[in-house]
């Protein structure tokens, strides 16, 4: 039987210059970069940054991804996981509070909305850099690069299927509408093959 | 004997972790352990009887996810039915059944309600209805609610309880680390919402061990006046071996709790990780043990969706300033369905250091019933403050307390035998704390006995309907001084003795004692010093009167409830700017920036560079000497094409272009101020009805469209997010549109905008139709037949001046 493991991180380093990538700028001026420093300064005691996660066998027929407990036809993420034998199945949030904050801003203020929004982006990505790095280094394996549903031909539907398996809205909060999308929405699910170092 | 004659003089023993029992013995992740209700009776019926043998007085029925999202009716009634025809043979098979009781066991939905999510709150309550009934049905004894991470969840479960069966009912949440829920209420919070609503007992229970969780247990222990339920994990879960193993031994956990229960709790158990022998050992540490008397703890609180508000330390602020009475911009707002407005004037009071808003939207030619509600949610959407429900529509008070998510201040009840049936029976259902008019059927007496008199009628009242004197708020009416020079004295006296005599909290609306004077901030701030000396607790005030907190924070120096005077010296500092307007003074770039002579004039720049406040006041300032035509069209329109020329251009980007947009705002607002008061406002251009998708709640590009789109005259009506089709089209129709925008952000949403154009095709054939969105393209667009995409909002503005042009 395949464990679910929670955790709980504290705030990885932010990258500012992704964040105003996401907003939608490709260079900054000072003024630009003092705001959104004190959106972070803002958000700051409103993240929380919650990962559950488990490893699964995975074997690979075709395009059929069969991974235990569940299954999925996707060539792209077959492609994806080629010559692993177990995948890191994970979903991860920063949590409600920057959704309230975007939601809040969208009516008085989109700039400020545009640019919350943008940070988190960039906060649930670098949750997820550091706990894929940190699930390496600790067992001492090499990942893949993440895969998410959405991407080339994993439907979304899967999402349903990662939702029960990871028990997201019990370990952490995270649940899924009629639409797939997730609540809260600074979340991402994804595989990550596992390669053994040797 | 009932479930609740024992939880009144005993400790209750529940069971521990069911959904890790069946891991361990089988269950695979994602398959539905309710099913084995069914399939595995003879395994679920062993675990209850090994935990009642254990000691248990209730076990939880598996019925824990057990509701109409994961099962079809027919499916749900034979599992629930199942479920507690096997706990009931698991207890018939112990010999006696003496104090063994079985709990309808509520999870939550696994589903996130609105606003954060697409679950709507009566559609939560219809769910959770079915299980309670289906549970009454087959026999439990009590309703188990727990692991609710969401307090607004926990509401609608309640609720559900409450109106489908006569069960008691035990709730309890799912805190984390931090000491919240996950949507981030404290327990003091949702001891005020549950204990307000009615609950038999409250606590906590998974998400962590018996250790990390003693601190919400404390909290708990002070907040609540009922039982207090504690149910942790078996500590943390850890990877050893590829097994799953909890790092808290029974031993250890059972020694942990029953501390606990030497403090105070009363009903206690475990939850994941814990297994019968964990309860075997707890009640051994814990059957020796009295239970401890649970006490009234007296306390009068309000609360939000994320914290509580205390009445009786510090004075309490509650803004007055959401109420069209005298303010022609906001009754405009309400006829207009402007809930932008009425949300700024929410955001604004809270950021001035109010901790209550009062909402009244109350005005002829308004359905205020649903007015109502939806300015609740959408207060609730954009300010964590609890709110106070000000109206005197009976229909529109309980529409609005019922989706209040929260424990929320009820305005008002008074003496009058009518106000007492209405709103008493509201307040026993959902909860609430009232402020209560000292006036009946007399009307207001003129002295101050005679208004205590009545407090002590309404406090009589109150008790028939088992409300507690906590929950009622005495308000004995500042009256006019200018029509009666003794009003405020006997205001002020009916006040002390209420305070001091029946212990009751006190609240005024400060405003009315000064109607008629001039300098009427003067009179308003003198009387609330004088109130607070007299054991004020709260006041319906004005937060932007410099004068009335400079009070409030002066008061609160003076009966020493700021250390060191902290709030004091911060608030000082704004004291004098708060006081005046923002003057403007006619160089004011000249020396911030030497480039300033590129642009026609300070407007223009304040605009350019995104300058809000400053764009607002130079606008009022030019408005004194220039038409407000030439304002638009020489100083802002030109301002909004550079900004949008060099967006276009890709000179400047996003947060840039909002920024100026904003700025253009609030210089548009400046105008409307002064052509409202004037009656001169202008024609807007044509009308654009925009929204988001059935089934999509981004509306970020929604919002940046509307933004510009108004900046640049259209009348822009916003439907909101997750809209369906009916909606877009009737919106169409009604106003005769003939420009829709329509968002989506999804592959999943695409369809739902594919679906509302061919309606609105056949309904509105006038109307052209611009999409837009992230995983839209020029192509994808016309397939699902728009007439444009459009790649962003500047895009959009120059589509609807094409289609709408300046007519």
């Amino acid at each position: 039987m395949t464990a679910i493991i929670t955790k709980t991180y504290k705030a990885p380093p932010i990258r500012e210059k992704e964040a105003l990538r996401y907003a939608g700028c490709r260079a900054a001026d000072e003024e630009t970069l003092k705001l959104l420093r004190s959106y972070i300064d803002e958000t700051e005691d409103k993240l929380t940054y919650n990962v559950c996660y488990g490893v699964f066998p995975v074997s690979i027929n075709g395009g059929f991804c069969d991974f235990g407990a569940f299954s999925v036809q996707s060539a792209a993420l077959a492609k994806n996981l080629y010559g692993c034998e177990s995948v890191l199945l994970f979903a991860a949030t920063v949590g409600v509070g920057i959704d309230r904050l975007i939601s809040k801003y969208g009516r008085i203020s989109p700039a400020r909305s545009v640019m919350i929004d943008a940070l988190g982006a960039e906060r649930i990505e670098a949750l997820c850099d550091k706990f894929c790095e940190d699930f390496a280094l600790e067992n001492k394996v090499r990942l893949n690069p993440r895969f998410s549903p959405g991407y080339g031909d994993l439907p979304l539907a899967s999402q349903k299927d990662i939702f029960a398996v990871l028990d997201c809205p019990r370990k952490i909060g995270l649940s899924l509408n009629e639409s797939l999308l997730m609540s809260p929405t600074k979340s991402v699910t994804a595989f990550a093959g596992i390669v053994r170092e040797n | 004997m009932t479930f609740s004659e024992f939880l009144k003089n005993n400790n209750v023993c529940l069971d521990g972790g069911m959904g890790t029992d069946l891991q361990r013995l089988g269950l695979k992740p994602g398959e539905n352990p309710e099913k084995w209700n069914i399939t595995h009776p003879e395994i679920i019926i062993d675990i209850h009887r090994q935990y009642f043998e254990a000691g248990s007085n209730v076990v939880c029925a598996n019925t824990f996810g057990a509701n109409l999202f994961k099962f079809d009716a027919e499916e749900l009634e034979s599992i629930i039915k199942a479920a507690l025809d096997n706990a009931k043979a698991a207890r018939n098979s112990c010999g006696s059944c003496e104090n063994k009781f079985i709990a309808l066991d509520i999870g939550p939905t696994g589903k996130m309600l609105k606003p954060l999510g697409d679950l709507d709150f009566e559609d939560a309550v219809s769910v959770f209805s079915e299980t309670v009934r289906l549970g009454a049905k087959y026999g439990a004894d009590l309703i188990y609610i727990e692991t609710m991470n969401d307090a607004y969840e926990t509401k609608a479960a309640l609720l559900a309880a409450k109106e489908n069966c006569v069960l008691p009912v035990i709730v309890t949440n799912a805190y984390g680390d931090d000491g919240m829920l996950m949507t981030g209420a404290s327990p003091a919070a949702m001891a005020a919402l549950l204990e307000g609503m009615g609950a038999d007992a409250i606590g906590a229970n998974c998400s962590l061990g018996p250790k990390q969780l003693t601190g919400i247990a404390e909290e708990l222990l002070k907040y609540s006046s009922v039982p207090v339920v504690f149910k942790p994990n078996a500590g943390l879960p850890k990877l050893v071996d590829g097994k799953t193993v909890f790092d808290v031994g029974a031993e250890e956990f059972a020694e942990d709790v029953a501390a606990l229960v030497k403090k105070g709790v009363r009903v206690f158990g475990g939850c994941c990780g814990t297994t019968p022998e964990y309860i075997k050992a707890l009640a051994a540490k814990t059957n020796k043990l009295p239970p401890v008397p649970v006490s009234d703890k007296n306390l009068t609180v309000v609360s939000s969706y994320t914290h509580a508000v205390a009445f009786g330390g510090a004075p309490v602020l509650i803004g007055e300033r959401i109420n069209p009475t005298g303010k022609k911009l906001f009754k405009q707002a309400l006829l207009n369905n402007d809930i932008d407005y009425i949300l700024a004037e929410g955001i604004k009071q809270q950021e001035k250091g109010v901790h209550i808003l009062d909402v009244n939207v109350g005005m002829p030619g308004i359905d205020e019933v649903s007015m109502l509600e939806n300015t609740v949610l959408e207060l609730q959407s954009v300010s964590d403050l609890p709110l106070q429900i000000d109206t005197s529509n009976i229909n529109a008070m309980e529409a609005a307390l019922r989706r209040y998510n929260g424990k929320a201040m009820i305005n008002s009840v008074n003496g009058k035998e009518e106000s007492i049936k209405a709103i008493f029976p509201l307040m026993k259902k959902y909860g609430g704390v009232a402020v209560a008019l000292t006036l009946d059927d007399n009307g207001i007496p003129d002295t101050a006995s005679g208004r205590f008199e009545i407090a002590e009628k309404i406090l009589k009242a109150a008790e028939s309907y088992g409300i507690s004197k906590k929950d009622i708020i005495f308000d004995t009416l500042a009256m006019t001084i200018s029509a009666e020079s003794s009003a405020a004295t006997v205001t002020l006296e009916a006040l002390e003795r209420i305070r001091k005599e029946l212990g009751c909290h006190t609240s005024l609306g400060i405003s009315n004692v000064s109607f008629g004077l001039p300098n009427r901030d003067a009179v308003n701030s003198t009387f609330f010093a004088l109130a607070l000396s007299k054991g004020l607790s709260a006041a319906i005030m004005n937060p932007y009167s410099a004068d009335m907190m400079k009070v409030y924070y002066s008061y609160k120096a003076l009966a020493g409830l700021d250390e060191n005077c902290g709030e004091y010296i911060a608030a000082a500092e704004s004291f004098t700017v708060a006081a005046e307007p923002i003057t403007v003074k006619k160089a004011d770039f000249g020396t911030e920036s030497t480039s300033a002579a590129e642009f026609s004039s300070n407007l223009q720049y304040s605009i350019i560079k995104g300058l809000k406040e400053k764009a607002a006041a130079y606008t009022g300032e030019m408005l004194k000497t220039t038409p407000y035509l030439e304002i638009v069209n020489n100083e802002i329109i030109p301002a909004l094409d550079k900004v949008g020329i060099g967006f276009e251009n890709k000179t400047l980007y996003l947060p840039q272009l909002l920024m100026s947009a904003e700025a253009a705002k609030s210089a548009f607002e400046k105008i409307k101020e002064f052509t409202t008061v004037s009656g001169s406002a202008p024609a807007a251009k044509g009308c654009v009805v925009i929204a988001t998708v059935k089934g999509d709640i981004h509306d970020i590009g929604k919002n940046i469209v509307k933004l510009l789109l108004s900046n640049y005259g259209f009348n822009v009506i916003d439907l909101g997010k997750d809209i369906p089709c009916r909606a877009v089209v009737d919106a169409v129709i009604k106003h005769n549109a003939p420009l829709a925008g329509l968002s989506a952000l999804m592959t999943t949403t695409v369809p739902a905008m594919e679906e509302t154009i061919k309606l609105l095709r056949k309904e509105a054939p006038f109307c052209k139709v611009v999409v837009g969105g992230a995983v839209l393209t020029a192509e994808y667009a016309m397939k699902i037949g728009a007439d444009k995409y459009a790649k962003d909002a500047m895009e959009t503005v120059r589509y609807a001046e094409e289609v709408i042009g300046n007519q």
